[in-house]
């Protein structure tokens, strides 16, 4: 694929990007989220049409008009979310769509349950081919779907974090398959934000960054502190200046006791022993790449997910809260990464969405205080500068920014202890990002504890106190703000141990 | 998302699609009633009011459940057979059948308070499904849809029960300032849930549940409380639809009452411009969505169109309020 370009209204997801893979070469793929990975790989296979630039395959100019095309004709997609059917069987899922036939159309059952159980054999999956797909786990799950790559004589298998939901065992598994295919001359592109796997598996790796291929590097010519670096966009040797972000310094005269303490915590497949603790007055960062669990660490410190195990002390008591009504009254607050899907309620109003927690807070024997809530409303949409046409205009029709200022003062007026924000300047432009960044620092001066959870380096480095380091849901590293650099949170992003 | 930091500005140009969802109903209703008074004769009496009204009464009871279901993003296909179980158990009640009762007007109290509070229970019922188990709420009140109405025909024998008593009867035909009470009935409730929809905290949480669940529930609203009480509203709204049904036949007939109430109910909800999808909710459309309705079918009969071809019409009326919400939306 030569420079490839893609626009979606306007936006440019892709600027003259390019991707090459060798038959038998296992490629990564990897890039910050919205680095056009998922972009090139649909061009790819035929889900979206390219703007500009031109694809080879196989030697012959290529273009898919729909995944399904791009399948017959060897390009093969393996998605995240498994797409076969969970209540047919593991044979039926195969083939499905070009099931052998007897005439008269009817199904050969023994042609299809003997040569599935053939194909499975290939990569060591011994399965009942006649069981519903649903029945057995997600790793064997993704075998069929590999196993179904296959068979349509696949000489190219996309696999887009294929990993994501798997345990240690079945990673293992998966990744036997991947060599399988290599063995047998098939190439394989692997999208992962697991660098273990990449380096376990993978003979090149292809980093993109902004729509832009950065970097192509043979995998054992590369340290992982550099693809890293490479994917934030990072210059090693240059480590940049402060003042790329509206925080400012600070003092840490403010930093007062202990506010929150979260040992051992771990939430399903995604986090094994993330331990963190946050101080009164403190903005605590917490890093990682993509899939490393910080956002799934944040939500069950807020109980809106149930942590597998691990304690969490708030305010100097075991918290059990049950759910996120108990985490709000102890005095937490939370902004999801997903504005649009988590936070705001697009139908309602500014000020009924900035309410919206404070419920309780307004009701006089079940009543809503009208004038109570106006008072509030006013309040905040003046201090922290919303600009809207005024409270009763709808919170869907407000910019980004101010709609996460309205979600943030949501929190605010219930005069909380913690509050967590996942990504909060995501999405948002540079002026209202500077606003948002300002206001937490200097609700944290007034003894706010802060969890913020943030994508971008800088944001990080230079808005946080301290900062705890994520890898593959372990808490690898902490550094206070004295110990604080781009690289050595880089580093311990990339290969875990804190030096 | 937008890289500019102002807010938008409102549509100046008039967005027709919006105006009608908005006042549509109203204007509906206005336009039938002019066309009345021109054409039909002896339109504009007493009479025609109440039949009107008598006809829309039950309709507008369990529409106003159903609103609040709908408003949580839910729906609830057993209010027919709600209805059905109160109309079924009531007589039981006052004609001491089940406990023998020496004061009439206490027995129809019971026969009022207990059918009513059984129906609201099956509702909870409801409630209990989608929530602790998050069934799709049109699956989850299928099973009363289908379970309601042959509790109700076992209870019975499956027999009609006839009954003569004017004072239980009174609550659907009584006329107070010539006005049949139903009327007050059905008039109190929509006032009352109206007030509760937009004045009260547990309204705001039945749309912010509706608007977006996933945020109601970050924000510590009680989102399986809300769903609880709606189907349990709704269930209570079905009990009083289903006692008026057999005080106005002044029979009980397990097989007949709020049979297809359900469709009626959500028609005149959809009608009234209360969003399928949850989120948005207005109980005095859902009165306008019955009216006009109504006063379609009406107009009709008397300018002498066959009721068959009077249900044609009311399933465009249907599909016209949904193409308005689709355009809303888009």
């Amino acid at each position: 694929m030569q420079k490839i370009s893609k626009s979606f209204g306007g936006v440019p997801a892709l600027i003259e990007a390019s991707l090459e893979v060798m038959p038998a070469e296992i490629m990564a793929l990897v890039g910050q989220n919205g680095a056009g990975k998922s972009t090139m790989i649909k061009i790819l296979n035929g889900a979206y049409v390219r703007d500009e630039g031109s694809i080879s395959f196989n030697g012959t100019p290529w273009t898919a008009a729909s995944p399904q095309q791009a399948q017959r004709a060897g390009i093969s997609t393996i998605f995240q979310e498994i797409n076969l059917i969970g209540y047919r069987s593991v044979a039926e899922n195969i083939f499905l769509g070009r099931e052998p036939k007897r005439g008269f159309g009817l199904l050969d059952w023994a042609k299809m349950n003997a040569e599935s159980a053939a194909l499975l054999k290939r990569f060591d999956v011994k399965v009942d081919v006649r069981e519903p797909l649903e029945r057995f786990s997600t790793a064997i799950q993704q075998m069929v779907a590999i196993a179904r790559a296959v068979s349509f004589d696949a000489r190219l298998v996309i696999m887009d974090e294929p990993t994501s939901s798997l345990d240690e065992a079945e990673v293992a598994v998966l990744l036997r398959t991947i060599r399988q295919l290599k063995a047998e001359g098939v190439a394989v592109i692997f999208v992962s934000h697991k660098l273990d796997e990449l380096y376990e598996v993978c003979d090149r790796v292809t980093i993109m960054r902004d729509g832009r291929t950065v970097q192509v590097s043979a995998m054992k010519d590369i340290s992982k502190l550099h693809l890293v670096a490479a994917m934030l966009g990072r210059d090693l040797a240059e480590v940049k200046k402060r003042g790329a972000t509206a925080f400012e310094e600070s003092s840490g005269a403010n930093i007062g006791g202990e506010l929150l303490q979260a040992r051992n915590i771990a939430v399903g497949h995604r986090v094994h022993d993330a331990s963190l603790d946050i101080r009164k007055g403190e903005i605590v960062g917490l890093a990682g790449l993509l899939g490393s669990g910080r956002t799934e660490t944040a939500r069950a410190i807020f109980a809106a997910d149930a942590k597998t195990s691990g304690d969490i002390t708030f305010n100097g008591q075991p918290a059990a809260f049950k759910g996120p009504a108990d985490a709000i009254k102890a005095g937490m607050g939370y902004c999801s990464e997903d504005r649009k899907a988590q936070g705001i309620v697009p139908g309602m109003s500014v000020a009924e969405n900035l309410t919206l927690a404070l419920m309780p807070a307004l009701t006089r024997s079940g009543m809503l205080d009208e004038a109570k809530q106006r008072e509030v409303v006013d309040r905040f949409i003046k201090e922290i500068g919303i600009k809207c046409a005024g409270p009763d205009q709808k919170i869907r029709e407000l910019s980004g920014g101010n709609q996460q200022k309205v979600l943030l003062a949501r929190w605010l007026c219930m005069n909380p202890k913690l509050l967590i924000l996942d990504e909060p300047t995501r999405g948002i432009d540079v002026g209202a990002k500077a606003e948002i960044q300002m206001l937490i620092r200097r609700l944290a001066s007034n003894g706010l504890g802060v969890l913020m959870i943030s994508s971008e380096l800088e944001e990080i480095v230079e808005g946080a106190d301290r900062v705890f380091v994520l890898r593959e849901g372990k808490t690898v590293a902490e550094f206070d703000h004295q110990n604080m650099t781009e690289s050595k949170v880089m580093h311990a992003m990339a290969h875990g141990h804190d030096t | 998302m937008s890289a500019v930091s102002v807010t938008k500005k409102e549509p100046r140009n008039f967005n027709r699609a919006a105006f009608f969802q908005r006042y549509g109903v109203g204007l509906a209703l206005i336009l039938l009633i002019i066309f009345n008074l021109i054409f039909t004769p002896n339109f504009a009496t007493a009479q025609t009011l109440a039949v009107n009204l008598t006809q829309v009464c039950t309709i507008v009871i369990v529409g106003v459940g159903m609103t609040l279901v709908i408003a949580t993003g839910g729906i609830d296909l057993s209010v027919g057979s709600l209805m059905a179980i109160a109309g079924a158990f009531s007589p039981m009640f006052f004609t001491g059948q089940l406990i023998p009762v020496d004061n009439l007007y206490f027995g129809i109290a019971l026969g009022i308070a207990f059918p009513v509070l059984i129906a609201g229970m099956f509702g909870l019922f409801n409630g209990w499904l989608v929530t602790k188990f998050s069934i799709q709420p049109i699956i989850a009140t299928l099973v009363l849809f289908i379970a309601g109405r042959g509790i109700a025909q076992v209870s019975t024998n499956g027999d009609l029960q006839v009954f003569k008593v004017p004072e239980f009867q009174a609550i659907a035909i009584g006329r107070v300032l010539g006005v049949p009470f139903q009327v007050w009935i059905m008039l109190a409730i929509v006032i009352v849930a109206a007030f509760i929809l937009h004045r009260t905290v547990f309204g705001r949480q039945v749309l912010a549940v509706g608007g977006n669940e996933a945020a109601a529930r970050l924000s510590g609203i009680p989102v399986s409380r809300v769903k609880f009480l709606v189907y349990f509203i709704s269930g209570l709204c079905s009990g009083v639809a289903g006692l008026i049904v057999i005080a106005m036949n002044s029979a009980a007939d397990a097989n007949l009452i709020g049979l297809g109430m359900e469709l009626d109910a959500i028609a005149a909800v959809v009608v009234g411009g209360t969003l399928l999808s949850g989120g948005r909710a207005t109980i005095i459309g859902t009165l306008l969505g019955a009216l006009v309705i109504q006063l379609v079918r009406y107009t009709l009969l008397a300018n002498g169109v066959p009721d068959p071809a009077a249900l044609v019409v009311k399933a465009g009326l249907i599909v016209l309020a949904v193409w308005l919400q689709r355009q809303e939306q888009a």
